[in-house]
C-alpha cells in the first residue's frame, strides 16, 4: 500500500510532466485497424460523424466565444433588449440553423446509418457458415456445429501478472488458451448466447458487438478480410471476472482451416475414447488439478477456502465429504456430483456438464474430495459421469 | 414590497433550536438547506468511492482491491451521485428558490417537504450500509452490479443487492412526494397575475421534472420489485427459463433510466437563461421557445429508452424508429443552446463565478450533446456501446452539465441565501481547477473508448495504460479541487461582505426584491405581477 501511494505519486507527476509530450507517446485515437466490411463501415461512419460535430461545435462556440469577447461589459458594451427574432430576415437566421440540424440529423447522418444498420443486421444472406458463441462466467464456449467441434477458450494470462508477481506480458488480459480459428473470406453467421447472465461478444476490429441473453439466441456476422489474430474482451458487466474473459480469433486461409478443423475432430474423438477406458487415481488427480486451475479456482480459489460470503469454500465443505450416489448406484440431489453436473440455480455455479467432457468432470471432483484436506478417498469414472448424462 | 413581507417577532417565527428545529421544520428553507447540506455531503462519498476505483485504473494489474470490490463501488458510485448527489441538490433548489421567485408564502404541502426529506438518509445508509457489514462478515458487500441492475447478474447478486432495491424504492417515494409538492405549489401558490407564461424558466423546468419523475420512478420501483420476487419468491419475469426474459428488465429500467437524464438536467437548464440573462444584463431570449422545448424534451424522453441497450439485439424497425427518435431529441436541446448564446449576444457580459460555470456548462455539456448524436447512430453504436467512449459521454453530461450546472446555481444564489458574497477569488480558482481537471479526467475516456477500452472492468491491457494514468491524474485533482467549493460556502455561510438584495446588478425576479438573506417567512402578502 505503501510503496503504492509514493509509486503513484512519482507516476503523477511524471505524468503530469509528460503531458506536453503526448503526441509523441504511443497513444491510439481512433478505432483500431478494421479488417471487415461492417468494421470499414463503421469507421467510416464515424470519422464522417466526427468531423460534422466537430464542425458544428466549432461553428457554435465561435459564435459564443465571440460574442464573449466583444459585448463583454468592461469594454463598454451596451446591452441590447430584443428578446426574440423580429421580422422575416431574423426569423430566418433563427431557423436556418434548425434546417440544417434537420438535414443533418436526417440525410447526412441517417440515411448512411439506416444502410449501415439493414447491412449489420443481415446475418444470413451467402452465410457461408454458422459459429455458435456461448458466453459462460467467466469464459467463452465456441461452437461449429456443421461438425460438431466444440471448446472452451478461458484467458491464459497467469494470475501473478495480474497481482503484478510477475512482469506482464504482450498481450497481457487479451491471451486465452483455446482461440477460436475462423477462415478469411468467408461470411461467418455469429449466434450468440449465453447459460447464466447476460455477456456481450466484441472484437473491435470487427466492428461488432452483440450481447449473449442467458435463453435466447441473438446472432450477428463477420467476414474477415485478412488474416491476422484479434483480440477483444467480454463488454458487459457479467460479475467478479468480467475483466478476465477476453476473445481472440485466429483468422487463417480457408485450407489452414479446415486442416485446424480436422485436428480438433480428432482430438475430440481421443478424448471421447479416452473417457471409456477406467482411470487411475493419480491419473484423475493430475488431470484434476489442470480443470481446477482453469475452470473453478477463480471462485473457489487456489487454496480451496473460497471467498468467504460469497463463494464457498470446498475446503472441509460437507458436499465435497459426502456420498454422491446411493447405494443402488442412483445420484444423490444436491450431491457434489450433482452440483458440479447442474450448478445451482442464480449462482455462478454454472452446470459444467455442459462444457466439461466425461473425463475432466471425473477428474476435476475426484480432485476436489481428496485435496483442501479433503479425504473421501473416493475417486469417480468417466464412465460413471458418462452414465449419468 | 418586499419590506412587508416581514414581520419580526410573531409568534410562528419561534421554532423549536437544535437537531429538533431540523427533524421538524416544516420551512421550506430549511429544508431547502438541508437537501443541499446533504447533497454536499453524499458528492464527496460518492467521489471518495470513484477515486478509489481511479486509483486502483491508474495502471495495468490489481494494486488495492480485488474485482468484486471494484465492482461495487463502480454501481454505488453511480446511484449515490445520481440519486443522493445530484437529485437532492436539484431538489434543495426548488425548496429554497420555487417560492420565492413565484411569490408564495412557502411549498404547498410543508410536511409532506419534511417528509420527503428525511426518508433521504436512510435510503443513503441502506446503500451503503452492505459495505460496513461485509467488514464484520455479513453479507458480501454492496450491490455489485452497476447502477444499472441488470437481470440476471443482480438475481445472482448477494444481499447488496437487496439492500439497494429498498434504497430505490426509498429514493423514488422520497422523489414523487417532492414533484407532488412541486407542481401544487406552481399549480396554486403563484403570485396573483404570473401566469403559467410568466412563469420563472427555473421553476418551468422543474415543472416538466416534476411530471417525468412522477411517470417513471413508478416503473423503476416496479422493475425492481419483481427483481426482488425473482430473487427471493420464485417468480420468473427476467428467467428465460421460466417464460421471462433479461431484457425485458432492460426496457423497463431504461424507461426509466432515459428521462432520467434529463430528471437531472432540466432544473439546470431552467437555471441558465437566469444566470446568463442577469451577467449579459439583458434579458432572456426566446422564453416561450425555452419552455417548449422543455415540454418537447420531456415529451420525447420517453419514447427514446432502447438506444442504452442497441447491442441486444432488436429487429431492424425498432432499431430505425429509436435511432431517429434519439436524434430528434437534437432539435429542442439545439434551441436550447441557440437561446442561450442568443441571451448572450450584444449583451455586457462579466465574468463573475457563477457566469464562469454557466459558459463552462454551455461549453461542455454541448460536447456531451454532440457525442449524444453520434452514439445515437446504431451502426456507429456497436462500436460506442459499452466502452470507455460511453463513460465520457454521459460525464460530459451529467458532471459538466448536470454538477456544474448545480455549481453555477449554488454560486448564484449563495449570497442570497446566506447574506453573504462568496470569495470570488476561490470561487474563480475552483472554476478554471474544475474544468481543466475534468477534461483531462474524461477527454482521454473518449480515446480508451474508441480505441477498444470495456467500461467497468478493474484492469486493462497494456495499450489503455497511458491514457488511464491520465485520467486518474485528473480525476484526483478533480476531487481535490471541490475542497474548494466546500471551502467557499463554509466560509460564506460564515460571514463576509454583506450581500445586496439584488445581489447582482440587473439580476430580475421575485427573488431578488427579498432581503439577503430572505426572512424565515417571506412572501406572507403575495406580490402583484402587472
Amino acid at each position: 500500500m505503501k510503496t503504492f501511494v509514493r509509486q503513484f505519486l512519482r507516476q503523477s507527476l511524471w505524468t503530469l510532466l509528460a503531458l506536453p509530450a503526448l503526441a509523441r507517446a504511443d497513444y491510439s485515437w481512433n478505432f483500431p485497424e478494421p479488417v471487415t466490411p461492417i468494421a470499414r463501415d463503421t469507421l467510416k461512419i464515424h470519422n464522417e460523424f466526427m468531423l460534422i460535430i466537430t464542425a458544428l461545435f466549432v461553428v457554435v462556440f465561435a459564435i459564443m466565444i465571440y460574442s464573449m469577447v466583444k459585448h463583454r461589459k468592461s469594454t463598454g458594451h451596451q446591452p441590447a433588449k430584443f428578446t426574440g427574432p423580429k421580422g422575416g430576415l431574423q426569423w430566418f437566421w433563427a431557423l436556418l440553423p434548425f434546417a440544417i440540424l434537420l438535414f443533418i440529423d436526417f440525410v447526412l447522418m441517417g440515411i448512411p446509418a439506416v444502410h449501415a444498420i439493414i447491412e449489420m443486421e443481415d446475418t444470413k444472406t451467402k452465410a457461408d457458415m454458422v459459429l455458435k458463441v456461448t458466453g459462460m462466467q467467466w469464459k467463452w464456449q465456441y461452437e461449429y456445429p456443421e461438425s460438431g467441434v466444440k471448446f472452451v477458450s478461458t484467458m491464459s494470462t497467469p494470475r501473478e501478472q495480474i497481482s503484478n508477481a510477475a512482469a506482464k506480458g504482450e498481450n497481457y488480459l487479451l491471451e486465452v488458451d483455446n482461440p477460436v480459428v475462423l477462415p478469411v473470406g468467408k461470411k461467418v453467421r455469429v449466434l450468440l448466447t449465453s447459460t447464466d447472465v447476460i455477456h456481450t461478444w466484441w472484437v473491435p476490429q470487427f466492428g461488432v458487438k452483440r450481447d449473449a441473453i442467458p435463453g435466447f439466441l441473438r446472432e450477428t456476422w463477420v467476414q474477415i478480410e485478412k488474416p491476422g489474430t484479434y483480440r477483444g474482451q467480454c463488454a458487459e458487466l457479467c460479475g467478479k471476472d468480467h475483466g478476465f474473459m477476453p476473445v481472440v480469433v485466429h483468422a487463417v486461409p480457408e485450407p489452414e482451416y479446415l486442416a485446424w478443423l480436422d485436428k480438433k475432430k480428432a482430438e475430440a474423438a481421443a478424448a471421447a475414447g479416452s473417457g471409456d477406458r477406467t482411470w487411475s487415481k493419480d491419473e484423475l488427480m493430475a488431470k484434476g488439478k489442470e480443470v481446477y486451475d482453469k475452470q473453478c479456482v477463480s471462485c473457489h480459489q487456489a487454496n480451496g477456502q473460497g471467498i468467504p460470503n460469497a463463494f464457498p469454500a470446498l475446503a472441509g465443505s460437507p458436499l465435497c465429504n459426502s456420498e454422491w450416489q446411493t447405494k443402488d448406484g442412483k445420484l444423490i440431489k444436491d450431491s457434489h456430483v450433482d452440483r458440479v453436473l447442474h450448478g445451482k440455480a442464480n449462482t455462478a455455479m454454472q452446470a459444467f456438464k455442459n462444457t466439461l467432457s466425461d473425463v475432466e468432470l471425473a477428474a476435476v471432483i475426484t480432485f476436489e474430495r481428496n485435496n483442501f484436506g479433503n479425504t473421501m478417498g473416493d475417486m469417480v469414472q468417466p464412465a460413471q459421469i458418462k452414465a449419468l448424462r | 414590497m418586499s419590506v412587508a413581507t416581514t414581520h419580526p417577532g410573531e409568534h410562528h417565527e419561534h421554532h423549536p433550536s437544535g437537531i429538533l428545529r431540523w427533524l421538524t421544520t416544516t420551512n421550506h428553507k430549511d429544508i431547502g438547506t438541508m437537501y443541499l447540506t446533504f447533497a454536499l455531503i453524499m458528492f464527496f462519498v460518492g467521489g471518495i468511492m470513484i477515486l478509489a476505483v481511479r486509483a486502483e485504473l491508474f495502471q495495468p494489474g490489481l494494486q488495492l482491491m480485488q474485482p468484486e470490490f471494484f465492482n461495487q463501488l463502480i454501481g454505488v458510485h453511480a446511484l449515490v451521485m445520481i440519486f443522493a448527489a445530484l437529485m437532492p441538490a436539484a431538489t434543495g433548489f426548488a425548496n429554497w428558490m420555487l417560492p420565492l421567485m413565484i411569490g408564495a408564502p412557502d411549498m404547498a404541502l410543508p410536511r409532506l417537504n419534511n417528509w420527503g426529506f428525511w426518508l433521504l438518509p436512510p435510503a443513503a445508509i441502506l446503500l451503503t450500509l452492505p459495505f460496513t457489514l461485509a467488514l464484520f462478515g455479513i453479507g458480501d458487500g454492496a450491490i455489485a452490479t452497476g447502477w444499472t441492475f441488470y437481470a440476471p447478474l443482480s438475481v445472482q447478486g448477494g444481499i447488496g443487492v437487496d439492500f439497494a432495491i429498498f434504497a430505490v424504492h426509498i429514493l423514488g417515494v422520497s422523489s414523487i412526494m417532492g414533484s407532488i409538492n412541486i407542481i401544487v405549489t406552481i399549480f396554486n401558490l403563484r403570485a396573483p397575475g404570473m401566469t403559467m407564461m410568466k412563469l420563472p424558466l427555473f421553476a418551468w423546468g422543474w415543472l416538466i421534472t416534476a411530471f417525468l419523475l412522477i411517470a417513471t420512478i413508478p416503473v423503476l420501483a416496479g422493475a425492481v420489485t419483481m427483481l426482488l420476487t425473482d430473487r427471493h419468491f420464485g417468480t420468473h419475469f427476467f428467467n428465460a427459463a421460466g417464460g421471462g426474459d433479461p431484457i425485458l428488465f432492460q426496457h423497463l429500467f431504461w424507461f426509466f433510466g432515459h428521462p432520467e437524464v434529463y430528471i437531472l438536467l432540466l432544473p439546470v437548464w431552467g437555471l441558465m437563461p437566469h444566470v446568463l440573462s442577469t451577467f449579459s444584463r439583458k434579458p432572456t431570449y426566446g422564453y416561450t421557445a425555452q419552455v417548449y422545448s422543455f415540454i418537447a424534451i420531456g415529451v420525447l424522453s420517453v419514447i427514446v429508452w432502447a438506444h442504452h441497450f442497441f447491442t441486444v439485439g432488436m429487429p431492424v424497425p425498432a432499431l430505425i424508429y429509436f435511432m431517429f427518435s434519439t436524434m430528434s431529441i437534437s432539435l429542442p436541446l439545439a434551441v436550447l443552446f441557440f437561446c442561450w448564446i442568443a441571451t448572450m449576444w450584444r449583451g455586457a457580459m462579466s465574468f463573475e463565478t457563477p457566469m464562469l460555470f454557466a459558459l463552462g456548462f454551455i461549453v461542455l455539456f454541448g460536447m456531451a450533446g454532440l457525442t449524444g448524436l453520434v452514439l445515437a447512430d446504431v451502426a456507429a453504436d456497436a462500436q460506442y456501446h459499452h466502452s470507455y467512449f460511453v463513460v465520457a459521454h454521459f460525464h460530459y453530461a451529467l458532471f459538466a452539465g448536470g454538477i456544474m450546472g448545480v455549481m453555477t446555481g449554488v454560486y448564484y444564489w449563495l449570497p442570497k441565501w446566506t447574506g453573504h458574497m462568496y470569495s470570488e477569488t476561490l470561487g474563480k480558482w475552483h472554476f478554471w481547477l474544475t474544468v481543466v481537471s475534468f477534461n483531462l479526467t474524461f477527454m482521454p475516456q473518449f480515446f480508451l473508448g474508441l480505441a477498444g477500452m470495456p467500461r467497468r472492468i478493474p484492469d486493462y491491457a497494456l495499450q489503455f495504460a497511458e491514457f488511464n494514468a491520465i485520467s486518474t491524474v485528473g480525476a484526483f485533482i478533480l476531487g481535490f479541487s471541490q475542497l474548494l467549493f466546500a471551502y467557499n460556502i463554509w466560509r460564506c455561510v460564515k460571514g463576509g461582505e454583506k450581500a445586496k438584495d439584488q445581489v447582482w446588478e440587473s439580476a430580475e425576479g421575485l427573488e431578488w426584491q427579498l432581503p439577503s438573506p430572505p426572512p424565515y417567512h417571506s412572501w406572507e402578502t403575495q406580490p402583484e405581477i402587472k
